[in-house]
């Protein structure tokens, strides 16, 4: 619904109002930043001195060493849990029941588990080899990351194949392909223009937990930021330095799966399309596939 | 000997920790998500904005990263608020679930400002989803917008949105795992301990607390279909 259905366009003196209301808005936002700006001034949080820390080039490459690990991780995991749940949403869809229902239940277990489980499980199961910490962490972020997505994944693909129109499929069981075929040839090229932009848009998913590294002392980001924030005594602005740098990466992903968005829908020229991309997000269900 | 049969008063305690959380994080995540989705939908350009704007930021943020601004970053601006209930019920034998440490406080807070920017997100959706000549017979009979959202519109968004703030609240006692990260003694804190103190036993312990979550997990599913049920038929 358009927000201009709930209100009129806003007469002479609705707009005074509206702008008493934006004034008074923007002084209590302003007092509250000046607020917090003398709390940061009192705390000695704007000494030059701690500025001069953090932009040194050496704590400047641990961060940008941090964020290409995240990158890596985030990379690895995405592909390996497209993987996954492409073979997950195979044995699904599967006719043959003995394949359908434990891949069901598979699918269903770790979207209900939490990753951070899943993390500790594998980081836990790979101790006592004598492993590297590193590896040992990458390898169980990667794995809890491919693990919990790629039943996220495998549960968007049902949606996006479900959401190609039925004639389609019977159209093609009609003209004698066999089943493989119907899904090969009809259902998955369609299927993959609905779901893209929900594919990218849980690679935004993959970027943010990569931060769960952290906990397994994996170096992607975080973990350098509070290395960061301990070698230079400041507790406030190596984070904020950190947040931004996972939205500015995080903007450019949803760039991306909006412009995907647009040119799946315009391509399509099919005035159902839009609805379809809808019905892909709203049919994963409600065991946690939301992307929070 | 056997793991669970050993620590089950810390396991309760653990899990208990992680109920509190996410019944107090919930509450905030509501209030504070139902509020921005008002201002997302309200006629002023400004307050618009500025709710899209915090949806836009929080969304882009790992939570792990918040709860840490929250649990370190707020305690440098001499920020320190501690409830230790225990004293306030005179208890002698010092209960980690009455005592809310600034870690505790900060990492729910955190979580639930978190996931309010997805609330938000959800109810601004729901009110999308109410048909148009909804809003415009509201209007037609001469009622304000104030009076449009809160007797025509919210009412029936309120039925579309269970489902989606159920798989948000889902998600959020899932999240509440990365508390852990700051220290809070919940669930998932629980099993890393036990995890590196029994290396044999990872596994089976994996699968208690596992269990243990996705019993949570049906918990607010169940109220959820009931809500659903309740609201529908009204």
């Amino acid at each position: 619904m358009a927000a201009n259905v709930l209100f009129d366009a806003p007469g002479p003196n609705t707009r005074r109002r509206h702008l008493v209301y934006s004034v008074v808005f923007v002084v209590v936002i302003l007092s509250a930043l000046t607020w917090v700006g003398f709390k940061l001034k009192s705390a000695g949080q704007f000494e030059p001195r701690i500025f001069e820390d953090l932009f040194a080039s050496n704590i400047l490459k641990a961060l940008f060493d941090g964020m290409l690990n995240t990158l890596k991780a985030a990379a690895l995991a995405i592909v390996l849990s497209v993987v996954l749940g492409f073979l997950l949403a195979v044995g699904r869809l599967s006719d043959h029941r003995l394949v359908a229902v434990p891949c069901r239940w598979v699918i269903e277990f770790f979207r209900a588990v939490p990753l951070l489980l899943l993390i500790i499980l594998i980081f836990g199961l790979l101790g006592g080899r004598g492993m590297e910490t590193s590896t040992r962490g990458l390898i169980s972020l990667v794995g809890g990351l491919m693990l919990y997505n790629g039943a996220v994944l495998a549960e968007v693909f049902r949606a996006g194949i479900g959401a190609v129109p039925k004639g389609q499929s019977e159209a093609a069981y009609a003209i004698g392909m066999r089943k493989t075929q119907v899904m090969n040839i009809v259902l998955v090229p369609q299927a993959v223009r609905i779901m893209l932009p929900t594919i990218i848009s849980q690679c935004v998913v993959v970027l943010k937990d990569t931060s769960l590294g952290f906990i397994v002392a994996y170096g992607e980001l975080l973990r350098e930021t509070r290395l960061v924030a301990q070698f230079v005594n400041n507790n406030l602005w190596p984070y904020l330095l950190a947040a931004l740098m996972y939205i500015v990466l995080n903007s450019i992903v949803s760039a991306v799966a909006t412009y995907a968005q647009k040119r799946s829908a315009g391509r399509g020229s099919k005035s159902d399309t839009p609805a379809a991309v809808e019905g892909a997000g709203m049919e994963t269900g409600r065991a946690g596939a939301a992307a929070v | 000997m056997n793991v669970f049969s050993d620590n089950w008063r810390a396991i309760l305690t653990a899990f208990g920790i992680t109920v509190e959380m996410t019944l107090i994080a919930g509450v905030i995540a509501l209030v504070v998500g139902f509020l921005l989705a008002a201002l997302r939908v309200s006629p002023i350009p400004l307050a618009r904005g500025a709710a899209a704007s915090y949806v836009r930021l929080i969304r882009n943020t790992p939570l792990l990263l918040i709860m840490l601004i929250f649990a370190f970053g707020l305690p440098e601006l001499d920020f320190r608020p501690r409830f230790n209930l225990n004293k306030v019920f005179g208890v002698q034998d010092q209960s980690p679930l009455l005592n809310f440490d600034i870690f505790f406080l900060f990492a729910t807070i955190a979580l639930g400002m978190y996931t309010a920017a997805f609330v938000c997100e959800a109810v601004r959706s729901g009110v999308n989803s109410i048909s148009i000549g909804q809003a415009e017979a509201a209007r037609s009979i001469g009622m304000t917008f104030s009076q449009t959202v809160r007797e025509v519109i919210l009412p029936q968004a309120f039925r579309a949105v269970i489902p989606p703030l159920a798989s948000i609240m889902i998600a959020m006692t899932k999240n509440s795992s990365l508390a852990a990260g700051v220290g809070v003694t919940e669930a998932a804190f629980l099993m890393r301990k036990l995890t590196n103190d029994n290396g044999d036993k990872v596994f089976l312990i994996f699968m208690g607390f596992a269990i243990g979550y996705i019993v949570l997990v049906a918990i607010i599913s169940a109220t959820a279909s009931f809500l659903e049920r309740k609201v529908g038929t009204a």
